[in-house]
C-alpha cells in the first residue's frame, strides 16, 4: 500500500501545490481531503494548483479537480490550475470534459498573478461577495 | 477485414494499481506503432476510462492490448471485459451525462470520441466487453 502523499506548501497567504507524481484515485482523493484541512488550517486565501506533472486527466481526475476548485471557493480560497500540457487540453476537450468553474492559467508565474488579482478584487468588499462579482473576476 | 496481431498483452483489471498498469501499457504500445503525443494522450485516456469502469463498476476484469495491422496500418486495439451487472440501457450510457456514479457521466460517450473504433456489448447478469482501436 503506497503512502505517498502530494506536498501542501504555505506561500504567504496562498497554498501552492505541485503534482509531480502518476495521480491514482486514492491519491487524489486524499489530495481532495488534506487540501481543504489545510485551507481551513492556514486560512489560506488561494491555492495554485500545478499539473504541469501530470501526463493524462481522465473524467475522475478531472472532476476531482473541479471539486478542489468548488470546495475552496466555498472556503472562501481562490484554485487556479496551471501547467496542463497541450494533449490533455485537447483530449479533455474532445471528450467533452471543460472543467465548468476552474480557472486556469498558463503557468506558475502567471496563476500567482492572477491569485493576487483575484483575492484583492475579493477583499475589497466586505468579504460578502456576489456570484456577479465573481464572474465579473473570471473575465480578466 | 481481418487483422493481424503481432504482440498482445493481458492484464487482470481489479484493483487501483492495475488502473495505473493499463494507463502504461496503453503509452508503450503507442509508442510502440509511433503513435503521435496527442493520439497517445487520447489512447491513455480512453484506456483508464473504460479500465477504471471494468474495476469500479464490473467488479474486476481484464484488459487485452494488441498490437494490431490492417490494410497495412498499425494500430492498438484494447479490450475491457468484466462480469460485473451489464448495462441495462447501452443507449442511455452512451449519452454525455448518462453515468451511473462518481464521475461526470463522460466515461463511456468521451471514450468513444477518443477512438477510431468503439464497440460496445453488454448482456444484463453476464457482464460488459468494449472494444477499442486507435489507428497510427
Amino acid at each position: 500500500m503506497s503512502v505517498e502523499r502530494i506536498p501542501i506548501l504555505k506561500m504567504g497567504e496562498f497554498l501552492l501545490v505541485s503534482i509531480q507524481t502518476e495521480l491514482d484515485d486514492r491519491l487524489a482523493v486524499n489530495l481532495q481531503k488534506e487540501l481543504t484541512a489545510r485551507v481551513a488550517e492556514t486560512g489560506a486565501r488561494g491555492v495554485l494548483l500545478d499539473i504541469s506533472g501530470l501526463d493524462i486527466v481522465d473524467s475522475f481526475l478531472g472532476r476531482m479537480i473541479s471539486t478542489i476548485a468548488e470546495m475552496t471557493r466555498i472556503m472562501d480560497a481562490e484554485t487556479v490550475v496551471v501547467g496542463m500540457k497541450p494533449a490533455i487540453a485537447i483530449t479533455l476537450v474532445e471528450m467533452g470534459l471543460t472543467l465548468p468553474g476552474v480557472v486556469t492559467a498558463l503557468n506558475v508565474e502567471k496563476g500567482m498573478e492572477l491569485l493576487r488579482a483575484r483575492t484583492r478584487a475579493s477583499g475589497e468588499g466586505d468579504g460578502i461577495h456576489s456570484l456577479s462579482t465573481y464572474h465579473t473576476a473570471g473575465h480578466q | 477485414m481481418e487483422s493481424t496481431v503481432s504482440q498482445h498483452t493481458i492484464l487482470p483489471a481489479t484493483s487501483e494499481s492495475d488502473l495505473v498498469t493499463a494507463r502504461h501499457l496503453a503509452r508503450g504500445y503507442s509508442k510502440e506503432i509511433g503513435l503521435g503525443l496527442v493520439d497517445e494522450t487520447k489512447l491513455v485516456t480512453a484506456v483508464s476510462e473504460l479500465t477504471r469502469n471494468a474495476i469500479v463498476h464490473g467488479g474486476g476484469g481484464s484488459v487485452c492490448f494488441e498490437q494490431v495491422e490492417r490494410d497495412g496500418r498499425q494500430g492498438v486495439r484494447v479490450t475491457f471485459e468484466d462480469h460485473g451487472p451489464g448495462i441495462p440501457d447501452v443507449t442511455v450510457a452512451m449519452l454525455d451525462g448518462g453515468s451511473s456514479t462518481k464521475s461526470l457521466g463522460l466515461g463511456l460517450p468521451g471514450s468513444r470520441r477518443l477512438v477510431d473504433e468503439f464497440e460496445l456489448h453488454s448482456e444484463v447478469g453476464k457482464g460488459t466487453k468494449v472494444m477499442i482501436v486507435k489507428w497510427k
